[in-house]
């Protein structure tokens, strides 16, 4: 399932959803975040990818408008209905809430639509879980869930998979593609799992501090100023991520790199650098 | 037939327990115990200042209880450990109050009321002030309730939903004022955080929703409030920490079968 290089850049001709402008956050003395610039448009699937401390979730917070922009400016779509899922949440053991309590923050929903949504994400009969007995990946998609729950236009996710074995990461990644299709919403997520990035996303923006250089996954992982924050072992990651998407590997234990007779013609050196 | 006194001691009971109910339950979810017990301790100067200038007693501890709320959440956004700021605060505050108590010869004599409550002598008034109070914090806290319940969940995910945490802090701090206030004659300022905390735990353990256990710490502080009177009536001990005694029975209770259920 190759995906056509530019197949939605008709859509990048709409209006973009979020904007950002010359975007600089600083707290207190450090910069976070210089001069960036960058728009989603409809139903694209944008990852931002950096190592760490690279202000990746400060480019994600300051486009929520959950922290202040120093300098520049964003600019959202009027109206824009915007769906978050951060990257966890901690729930005091002495607040007692179940899963069907929690898709009615911040806004009661109907019955129907939370279970609809539970549904979606694949957790049905999951409404009356307490949200502190939920594993890690039920979590993620209830939070998910929740997010969907507003029909938004745009999905923000804060590294979604961090925690997640490698067929849960897959499955979730999976997840936001079928929404993106079945939806039409668009996807800004932040993540490090470079091969999976690669594979799941329209367009990949390498951030440290600035924008080091975007494009689509194949034209950024060719970059020089990719290569030197990740190094050279990532050109590996996109065949990988390619024949992750080829094929449903059964069982969660079964071993992604051997054992399948896979059409390509990639190394398969580790992922990631 | 009860005595009249006592049916005003117990319809005080009851009225707070309406306010401490679901403000302890976002007292015990937020971690403010502390925030709480500096609040608490204020009124104490409060009462010396209004004492002092001759105006009502809840005048004086609401804008004392009230300067102390903010000053605590002003100071904490200013790179002190709040933790350590709550401690420096909640007792000076209350070594503050009880110096300047000892300048008014004729509190002096009454202290404990203020400490530990008098509920017994309540008025027709001072249940006014207790009712009305209680109703102010709980209509209040039912009105920003789904707001409130994002922002303690997550300031991240309420900020992003558009809601404005800093004005949901602000709601809770006034509420809490407003409850020591209220509460400062029923089971006095040393115990005011105890009516919030005690009767909010124990009902953690029965709950499996932050309604139900808001609910739940209403009725089991009121129950602690009448259980505690009746208590004081038949054994002669001071009523505000024989209602305190009663409300942690009940946690002790609830965790227990907690435990038993499990």
């Amino acid at each position: 399932m190759f995906r056509l290089q530019g197949g939605r850049r008709m859509t990048a001709a709409a209006a973009p959803l979020i904007a950002a402008q010359d975007l600089t956050v600083r707290f207190g003395a450090t910069t976070a975040l210089a001069g960036v610039s960058l728009s989603i448009h409809p139903a694209e699937i944008v990852t931002v990818v950096g190592p760490n401390g690279s202000g990746k979730s400060t480019l994600l917070r300051a486009l929520l408008g959950i922290v202040p922009a120093a300098g520049g400016q964003v600019a959202r779509a009027p109206g824009l209905r915007l769906g978050y899922v951060p990257q966890k949440l901690a729930i005091d053991p002495t607040l007692p809430l179940t899963v069907d309590r929690f898709l009615s923050l911040p806004r009661r929903q109907p019955a129907a639509a939370r279970a609809a949504a539970l549904v979606r994400v694949g957790l049905a009969d999951l409404g009356g879980r307490q949200m502190a007995a939920l594993s890690g990946g039920q979590m993620q998609r209830v939070l998910l869930a929740r997010a969907l729950l507003d029909r938004p236009q745009i999905l923000v996710l804060d590294e979604p998979t961090q925690g997640l074995d490698q067929p849960g990461e897959a499955a979730f990644y999976r997840l936001i593609e079928d929404l993106r299709r079945t939806t039409g919403c668009a996807v800004l997520m932040v993540s490090h799992d470079l091969h999976v990035v690669m594979a799941a996303s329209d367009r990949v923006v390498c951030l440290n501090g600035h924008v080091c250089c975007q494009g689509t996954p194949s034209v950024v992982s060719a970059a020089p100023e990719y290569r030197a924050l990740f190094g050279l072992g990532t050109q590996g990651a996109l065949a990988l991520y390619r024949h992750v998407h080829d094929h449903d590997h059964g069982g969660p234990a079964a071993p992604v790199a051997h054992g399948h007779a896979h059409d390509h013609d990639h190394p398969h050196p580790a992922a990631g650098g | 037939m009860l005595d009249d006194f006592l049916t005003r001691a117990a319809l005080a009971g009851v009225g707070l327990s309406v306010a401490t109910g679901p403000l302890g339950a976002f007292v015990v979810w937020r971690r403010m115990a502390y925030f709480g017990d500096a609040t608490a301790h204020a009124a104490i100067l409060g009462v010396a200042l209004a004492l002092a200038a001759d105006l009502p007693v809840t005048i004086g501890t609401l804008s004392v209880a009230l300067a102390m709320a903010l000053a605590v959440a002003w100071l904490s956004g200013r790179g002190w450990a709040a933790d350590t700021i709550l401690g420096v605060l909640a007792h000076s505050a209350l070594a503050f109050g009880l110096c300047a108590v000892s300048f008014l010869p004729g509190v002096r004599t009454d202290l404990s009321a203020w400490l530990f409550g008098d509920i017994l002598a309540v008025s027709t008034a001072d249940l006014a002030a207790i009712w009305g109070g209680a109703a102010v914090v709980a209509g209040l806290i039912a009105w920003r309730w789904q707001a409130l319940l994002t922002c303690t969940l997550s300031e991240d995910l309420a900020q992003a939903s558009g809601l404005n945490p800093g004005r949901e802090r602000l709601v809770l701090t006034v509420a809490l004022a407003l409850v020591v206030a209220a509460a400062i004659k029923v089971v006095g300022a040393l115990l005011i955080a105890a009516m919030l905390i005690v009767p909010a735990a124990a009902a953690r353990s029965l709950a499996r929703n932050p309604e139900g256990m808001a609910l739940a710490a209403s009725a089991l502080g009121a129950a602690s409030a009448l259980g505690g009177l009746a208590l004081s009536l038949r054994l002669d001990t001071p009523a505000g920490p024989s209602i305190i005694l009663c409300a942690a029975a009940a946690f002790a209770l609830a965790a227990g079968l907690r435990g038993f259920w499990r």
